[in-house]
């Protein structure tokens, strides 16, 4: 099965190259590359035919759609719910990207960071919302650190030598974090915060779907978030000092921007969006450095959006999110299950094919 | 940086270096008896290895304050961090096994699997309880591992008894199997099968990545649409609080949910709190700390603020999981020393001495664990004992006994566990084995 | 005064052209080898070579790999981990298959499968650049991951989806399994890594080197100058997949005796970036000193609290470890971002004109 999966990609890769890249192959390669493809996509339908599997990828998912439609629905949302979070954590990379050219690969951990201390300081006897503000102003401590003892002594280097950078940053704050607050995982203290924790039980559709509050609550903040950013960068002064420094960093200094308090500042507003990242996620399962490697999946969720745009995460956010319930759900039984895992790279792969900056990134152009 | 800087820098580094060369092997003195403990309080997985590292640190301490350790030769205890990561253990493994290590508890599978073949060859043995490859009972054909009380394979086959045992019986009934995906999730699903097809039961089985494990709604709505009607779980980590919050928000029945007995720590149903209620996990030991051993532990080792864990975390299930493999590693030790009649014992010795080990009630008293555990005796041939366990249940707070004890059908496992040993060893031509006559 | 290359004169293209051309070199490298051949095994005790050799070579090795296509072609990868995993397991594959043929056949066969499946993950290299492409490798890991714990047939159909390493030997000395020694294993390490790094720095000295480096430096010029994109990226990513998959073999056969698919998940791949970076990109040389830096760095951490006497319990030097990773990447970055090969060519150029620097 795997190695059909393989096979259709190779085939589809090599039609696409064939029929996109007549410039850079040679007519022959190309001709030998289409004969090629559409010799093997015959052949794994025949395949397919003959295990009688066409039925079950083609037909059964989707009718199974039309006879459990409050299951249906229960997977879109639950999907929606995920979406919203790795939409999140990727609003984060985003605003960093933008704003200096950093691909920060450390915001899944600033997310477990943010909500540890917030845990860390709630435990050590602050009450709950003076702790939210401490765990704000650690995040700001954060930024400015970043900023001062990483980010300028490494200004003009290479992308790549600041994206190691924020890998470095990565291990530290792991291992500052489990130092000072402990390795073992943590209780959200969701009821101290005012999140409600219920559920609603909504029997619809000849079946019951079930909606947690606290899902709602959180899809409500990235709303929130989303418009307080929006409103930051188109209607004040610093947010359009910041929008010039994403167009031209050089433009923008000429003009009297400080580059150093715009970075501080994008951290910080990447540290917030992280703590409410890390609050919703620590709240559906508990707060530790695992949810680090759930964070990971906001990178296609960042190749499919666009690196450079707020929007792109968000919708981003929501395809991929949808996207792998679906493909898990209905079609992950078929291969054994757990394709949730690379399902979407596979995704965010197949719209870089045709759109190699994103759905919504600025346009790609080479010049030499 | 000036290049003399950096020059002086490496020459330190190096000089450290040689040191550490120099200091890696250090004379045994004549009384002491080292043990290093392969302990993970990093990681994804921390959240079941710290009080695991506690529980086992601390027995030890106890008796090192206490008695002066065992027999007169006072342990020498010394944590490796593995992160539950194989390559990681087996550096610890590397790194500690020069400095006469008598025994070793992985405590990951994963890590097991990478010890067994070096066993034999260094002849320290591998005591893996209730986890580790569930074929290394057979104690003809891997001297050197040991995994009492049980294997997974008579843990499951307990659990299937428990099912069988409730309303109509197993027959006909659908069985949900949700394990992490890696070796130690996927070791039972073999027998499994076996049962399935013998006792005409449903297996769904849903596998859950290690990447995976903090987002499994997708899993558990698979779980919801396939309805089964008991839920198993093979779970660690991270995984467990998850699945157990996923599990309410489908509305599964709790007390159809049984966990493995990985599956039960306090701090994974502490974020479910009073929602968990009901749900059920298997289990070998007593939990709670009414116990004259662990109040010496109390005593000699918490309060004298030699220990890591908060006074309240005694007394935990997996804080007691960690002090029962203590126990087993203290009594090992002590019939290795009745046996050979020496002080400070070789890892040959103990292995001699886990294998003739005998926890029995009035041992257990002894030491003041009584009524902790079921009675315990390690044979040649069975290094496991398919000893009876019993299943627990979560009150919002604690854990309470939910079943009597419970026998494994050690008659339909020992069969399958041999052929699983036999194919381990036959494309290993000169695997070492022991007769037992 | 010792390292000068006054008075060596060339009369030939082939001298001028060598792999060493200064004779110093020449030298320290046959001293090298001999410590590395023979006072290595003779005098380390096992766990100098099991624990800090061994992988440090292997490490070096996939490092290698990556350096081909990260340091010498430009194309950022997360997938080493990956294709280190593929050769392994086509080396335990072939190892039940045909398990009269010597393992170091195996091993060298097994790159092959792992250079098959680095060319089909190569392809979206032509459309894709930079990070996208970076992110796009992580699909190659996490599906490869996956399938490694998805066709049982891969391993053998084991119940607990693991490979162990059967005792393997070589003119009749055990070299690969429980009983295999140390001394035997590293040395069959060191064999195939001095063999590879010897074919790698003639590959990126060769035409091949010439046009990575050209793509890696501007792409569409280098289509201008007549360098076919596809062909040449592909080739990147199947020769830097044939070492990934050899050191993959290695480490499973030569250091671990067994694996499951966490032994090649995502924090390998990390890993050995790490080690491509801090090392130097474009620089065989500077794989050796970031495998050695990033692989030995925690053992020799953790033995520091020891060391001085100190009894600090181990989950702490955990977080310390972690902290000081961490830590000392940045600095390093900071101090020197092309890695340790700059300042090991800094230091040669020192040593030129030592004691009378101007």
């Amino acid at each position: 099965m795997v190695l059909w999966i393989l096979l259709v990609l190779a085939a589809g890769a090599a039609v696409y190259y064939g029929i996109r890249f007549e410039g850079s192959l040679k007519q022959r390669d190309r001709h030998a590359m289409i004969a090629l493809s559409a010799i093997t996509v015959v052949i794994l339908g025949v395949q397919l035919y003959r295990a009688e599997l066409l039925g079950e990828i083609f037909i059964e998912p989707f009718a199974f759609m039309g006879e459990a439609p409050d299951l249906f629905v229960q997977v879109l949302w639950q999907g929606f719910v995920d979406g919203t979070l790795y939409a999140l954590i990727a609003l984060g990379f985003v605003l960093i990207f933008k704003a200096s050219g950093v691909f920060n690969f450390a915001q899944g951990i600033m997310v477990v960071f943010g909500a540890l201390s917030l845990v860390g300081l709630h435990a050590a006897g602050v009450p709950a919302w003076g702790a939210l503000v401490l765990a704000l102003v650690i995040m700001g401590v954060l930024a400015v650190g970043v900023e001062r003892i990483v980010l300028r002594p490494l200004v003009n280097q290479e992308p790549i030598i600041l994206f190691m950078a924020t890998i470095g940053l990565w291990y530290f704050l792991i291992g500052f974090g489990e130092l000072i607050f402990g390795g073992e995982p943590k209780v959200m203290i969701t009821e101290q915060l005012g999140l409600p924790t219920g559920r609603w039980r909504f029997d619809i559709l000849g079946g019951r779907v079930n909606v947690n509050q606290l899902d709602v609550a959180a899809a409500a903040i990235a709303v929130l978030l989303v418009t307080g950013l929006g409103i930051f960068f188109n209607k004040t002064r610093i947010g359009r000092a910041l929008r010039a420094v994403a167009d031209d960093h050089q433009a923008a200094m000429s003009v009297g921007i400080s580059l150093n308090q715009i970075w501080r500042i994008v951290w910080f507003a990447a540290g917030i969006v992280a703590l409410a990242t890390g609050i919703m996620w620590g709240a559906k399962s508990d707060v530790s450095f695992a949810l680090a490697i759930v964070a990971l999946k906001a990178l296609p969720v960042l190749i499919l959006g666009g690196f450079t745009s707020i929007p792109g995460a968000i919708v981003g956010g929501l395809i991929i999110g949808i996207g792998e319930k679906m493909a898990e759900f209905y079609w992950g039984p078929l291969v054994g299950g757990s394709i949730e895992s690379w399902f979407p790279y596979f995704l965010a792969l197949i719209f870089l094919l045709f759109r190699p900056q994103g759905l919504f990134g600025d346009k790609i152009i080479d010049r030499i | 940086m000036s290049f003399k800087k950096l020059a002086l820098g490496i020459g330190a580094a190096g000089m450290l270096a040689s040191g550490l060369f120099a200091a890696s092997t250090p004379a045994q003195a004549e009384d002491t008896i080292y043990v290093p403990l392969l302990t993970y309080r990093t990681g994804a997985f921390a959240g079941s290895g710290v009080p695991i590292a506690n529980g086992l640190h601390d027995y030890l301490a106890m008796l090192n304050e206490r008695d002066g350790g065992v027999g007169g030769a006072r342990l020498i205890i010394e944590e490796c961090e593995t992160g539950y990561n194989a390559q990681k253990g087996v550096e610890c493994y590397e790194s500690t096994k020069g400095n006469g290590a008598i025994v070793y508890n992985p405590f990951s599978t994963g890590i097991t699997l990478q010890l067994i073949p070096k066993a034999p060859v260094d002849e320290i043995p591998i005591l893996s309880m209730g986890y580790g490859l569930s074929a290394t009972a057979v104690g003809e054909t891997f001297p050197w591992t040991f995994n009492a009380p049980a294997t997974y394979w008579s843990q499951m086959s307990a659990i299937i008894t428990h099912i069988n045992e409730q309303g109509d019986g197993i027959a006909g009934q659908k069985i949900g199997f949700i394990y992490l995906d890696v070796g130690y999730g996927r070791e039972p699903i073999d027998l499994l099968d076996a049962l399935a097809a013998d006792m005409g039961f449903e297996v769904v089985k849903v596998p859950v990545a290690v990447a995976e494990m903090q987002s499994q709604s997708s899993h558990w709505l698979q779980v919801r649409r396939e309805n089964p009607d008991w839920m198993i779980m093979w779970g660690w980590g991270a995984m467990n609080p998850t699945a157990i919050k996923e599990a309410i928000n489908i509305d599964y029945p709790m007390d159809r949910f049984i966990g493995v007995w990985w599956s039960g720590g306090d701090s994974d149903l502490r974020p479910a709190g009073d929602d968990a209620i009901g749900y059920l996990s298997a289990n070998f030991h007593a939990t709670g700390t009414d116990f004259p051993a662990i109040q010496d532990i109390l005593t000699h080792v918490v309060d004298a603020g030699l220990s890591q864990a908060s006074r309240e975390s005694v007394g935990e299930n997996y804080y007691n999981r960690g002090l029962m493999n203590s126990v087993l590693i203290a009594e090992g030790i002590r019939t290795a020393q009745e046996l050979t009649g020496k002080v400070a014992i070789t890892g040959a010795d103990m292995r001699m001495g886990l294998e003739n080990m005998n926890l029995s009630e009035e041992r257990l008293a002894e030491i003041g664990l009584a009524g902790f555990t079921n009675p315990i005796t390690v044979t040649c041939e069975d290094h496991a004992g398919a000893h009876p366990i019993y299943l627990q249940q979560w009150n919002g707070a604690g854990w309470e006994a939910a079943s009597d004890w419970i026998t494994p059908m050690r008659d339909r496992v020992r069969p399958l566990l041999e052929a699983a040993a036999e194919a381990y060893v036959a494309d290993k031509p000169d695997w070492e084995t022991q007769s037992c006559n | 005064m010792f390292y000068r290359e006054a008075g060596q004169f060339k009369t030939t293209y082939r001298a001028d052209q060598a792999v060493f051309p200064i004779r110093q070199d020449l030298i320290g490298i046959v001293i090298l080898m001999a410590f590395l051949v023979v006072v290595v095994p003779l005098t380390f005790n096992d766990f100098w070579i099991s624990s800090v050799m061994i992988p440090t070579l292997i490490f070096a090795l996939a490092a290698i790999g990556l350096n081909i296509l990260t340091g010498f072609a430009g194309q950022l990868s997360l997938g080493t981990g990956g294709f280190m995993g593929v050769g392994a397991f086509a080396c335990y594959k072939l190892t039940t298959i045909f398990p009269e043929v010597n393992i170091i056949v195996h091993i060298a066969l097994s790159g092959l499968f792992a250079a098959g499946v680095g060319f089909v993950f190569g392809l979206p290299s032509l459309r894709v650049k930079g990070f996208y492409l970076a992110v796009a490798t992580l699909a190659s890991q996490f599906f490869l991951e996956w399938s490694f714990g998805r066709i049982p047939w891969l391993y053998n159909y084991n119940a607990s989806g693991a490979i162990e390493v059967p005792n393997k030997y070589l003119f009749g000395i055990p070299i690969a399994g429980p009983t295999a020694s140390a001394e035997a294993r590293y040395l069959v390490v060191l064999a195939f890594v001095v063999v590879l790094t010897f074919v790698a720095s003639n590959l990126v000295r060769g035409r091949f080197g010439r046009a990575w480096m050209a793509v890696r430096d501007m792409d569409i010029a280098a289509e201008l100058i007549g360098i076919r994109l596809l062909p040449t990226k592909l080739m990147a990513f199947t020769i830097s997949s044939y070492f990934a998959g050899v050191a993959g073999a290695l480490m499973v056969f030569m250091w671990l005796g067994a694996a499951e698919v966490a032994s090649f998940d995502i924090n390998v791949s990390f890993q050995i970036l790490f080690m491509v970076i801090i090392g130097g990109l474009g620089s065989i040389m500077g794989a050796f000193l970031g495998a050695a830096f990033i692989w030995n760095l925690p053992i020799l951490l953790r033995g520091v609290p020891k060391f001085f006497g100190l009894d600090i319990n181990a989950a702490t030097v955990e977080h310390i470890q972690f902290m000081v990773v961490g830590g000392m990447i940045i600095f390093f970055l900071i101090v020197e971002p092309s890695g340790f090969a700059r300042l090991w060519q800094i230091t040669k150029e020192k040593l030129r004109r030592w004691p009378f620097p101007y």
